[in-house]
């Protein structure tokens, strides 16, 4: 049995019908990530000790039947900026490079509940800033569907180890596309739930109004069962949102008769790399023979989506990055003349460019004189977005469009124009802005043999039509390969 | 470029996000961020006069609880983070004479 190649579920329903053990798949990820980590760096902890404990602890659980959900046992990677208790917790940044966290978040307790067995901590750009996972502090993760190529970003590590095998599946943190876009680019799927479906206690806050955790795995079967798992109400999170359906493994339906897809004209113009357009709507015509009823359609705003994203994100995050002080927990310079020159130099050592960057940014456009010209009218601007999304789905049930204008840009190309890295978020950027679910599932790849991804966008809260489209692509895509 | 930014404005900036930028960062800086600005004043095209700001998509309101503590003492390990520890308490540079 070839363990690694497994998905979750797979690996689940093996423990459970005793075919391997909790210890056999934790032992086998392991390997692969000694195996491979040189090549990846995919991980900035590795908790190997950590995670054999756990594993025979689980088994224990499964066997005396306390754990009989479909993940018990399963290992999983989480990204860097969700707390671990007792698990070093970086953010990818030097300020927080011996941060131990004494709780863990939310989603990581759901997670603990259903059996999951944590087997470290993931690689992201230093405080999901960024699109290329090239801004951590601990060096980049490369894409193991081609090492020269960036994994994408934030959630780049997240990805990269799902694609590499690594793990069955991670944890990832969406703020503009950071979970869709690296599943993208490596080839998995991914999922960012509507903003309030999971909790964001314990998650290291970025864009608090934005941020959103979800899941990356192999397939739209494993990424149903993830989202029973970490979806809750949670009263430590006040933007958390009680819901009653989050039962994800009905909408696991080979089914798209009637369904109603909006094409974006204004997602697939100039900018869209051509192979991927191609792909896409191949994609689609899969979905229309499958009984979904297809059309296009403008849905606008699309060019004031990034200039409203980077002002929010920025204001917020040069909010959420003040409690980075030197005070109470992280990285504190070594030489100071007094408290204020402690904070100053204890920060400037702290972060790395590209967060000074945004930090920066936010504080100007947070400050007095010109918060009205720039923090409030991209409110405004969000609210007009936001509009445009709800006059698209009074007409479909779904959008579908691509992840990413690109496939995965080398390594070293993105970072010294960072408008020009910002742009690889256009289409994935303005479901953040409205809170909106989107998935990622491969769709094929280009001439060089990297990844596409196509995106599909629902309304808010209704990840089950996300996911029921998303499963009759995968299964009617997999057909068409077995019949090659 | 339309917007320049001077180096008064990169110091003051500087002051509120409390972050020590050397020279030659200062210019890296000021260049980023009037690019940005730049940027970022393509929102200007679009009249919202009569939009009202939306700082969440949800109609959330305050969510109140009852002021309880559920959770234990966790004084000890939640220390052990803090860069400097004196009896129990942070430890803080000198803050006035």
């Amino acid at each position: 049995m070839d363990i690694l190649s497994m998905t979750a579920v797979q690996i689940g329903q093996a423990i459970k019908e005793k075919k391997i053990t909790v210890e056999d798949a934790t032992k086998a990820v392991l390997e692969k990530i000694k195996e491979c980590e040189p090549l990846y760096n995919c991980y900035v902890t590795v908790d190997e000790e950590g995670a054999l404990k756990s594993a025979k602890e689980i088994q224990k659980k499964i066997d005396n039947g306390e754990l009989t959900g479909p993940l018990a046992g399963v290992p999983v990677a989480i990204k860097d900026n969700m707390c671990t208790k007792d698990i070093l917790t970086t953010c990818s940044s030097k300020i927080l490079s011996n941060f131990v966290p004494s709780f863990s978040s939310e989603a990581v307790i759901n997670l603990e509940k259903a059996g999951a067995v944590i087997l470290g901590k993931t690689n992201m750009d230093e405080f999901a800033m960024g699109s290329t996972t090239e801004t951590s502090f601990y060096g980049p993760t490369k894409n193991p569907r081609n090492p020269e190529h960036v994994p994408g970003g934030s959630s780049g590590g997240s990805a990269a180890a799902v694609a590499a095998n690594e793990c069955f599946y991670a944890l990832g943190s969406d703020t503009g596309g950071s979970i869709r876009q690296p599943a993208s680019y490596c080839g998995v799927v991914g999922m960012k739930p509507t903003y309030g479906r999971v909790s964001r206690y314990g998650l290291i806050a970025y864009g608090s109004s934005l941020d959103q955790i979800g899941p990356l795995c192999k397939d739209v079967t494993d990424l149903a069962n993830i989202m029973e798992v970490i979806c809750s109400y949670d009263s430590k999170d006040s933007t958390s949102v009680k819901r009653e359906d989050n039962d994800f493994t009905s909408a696991l339906k080979e089914d798209v008769t009637g369904l109603k897809i909006g094409i974006p004209r204004d997602y697939f113009g100039d900018g869209l790399n051509g192979e991927i357009k191609e792909k896409i709507l191949s994609a689609v015509e899969i979905l229309k023979a499958k009984g979904a009823i297809v059309e296009e359609f403008d849905l606008s705003l699309v060019e004031y989506a990034i200039p409203t994203y980077y002002t929010i994100a920025a204001a917020e995050a040069s909010s959420n990055l003040e409690r980075f002080d030197g005070i109470k927990y992280g990285y504190r310079t070594e030489e100071y003349n007094g408290l204020h020159n402690m904070y100053k130099k204890t920060r400037s050592e702290g972060f790395g460019p590209e967060v000074k960057r945004r930090i920066m940014l936010g504080s100007f456009v947070l400050s007095s004189g010109y918060y009205d010209a720039y923090y409030l009218k991209a409110l405004k601007v969000k609210a007009l977005i936001k509009k445009a999304f709800d006059d698209a789905f009074s007409k479909y049930d779904i959008i579908v469009a691509p992840a990413a204008p690109t496939t995965a840009p080398r390594l070293g190309e993105s970072l010294a124009d960072p408008i020009a890295m910002y742009l690889s978020d256009i289409y994935t950027i303005s479901v953040n802005l409205a809170g909106l679910p989107g998935i990622t599932v491969p769709c094929g790849n280009d001439k060089d043999g990297l990844p596409i991804g196509l995106q599909m966008i629902g309304n808010s809260f209704e990840e089950h039509k996300l996911i029921r489209a998303a499963f009759t692509y995968e299964c009617a895509a997999k057909c068409g390969k077995d019949g090659e | 470029m339309a917007n320049i930014i001077s180096d008064e404005t990169i110091e003051y900036v500087g002051i509120l996000a409390k972050l020590e930028l050397s020279d030659t960062e200062k210019e890296a800086a000021k260049k980023d961020m009037g690019s940005m600005l730049d940027y970022i004043d393509k929102l200007s095209e679009l009249n919202t006069d009569d939009i009202e700001p939306m700082s969440h998509v949800f109609p959330v309101r305050n969510v109140w609880r009852e002021d309880i503590v559920t959770n234990g003492d966790d004084r000890e390990n939640i220390l052990k983070n803090a860069p400097g520890e004196k009896d129990g308490m942070f430890e803080v540079p000198k803050t006035f004479d």
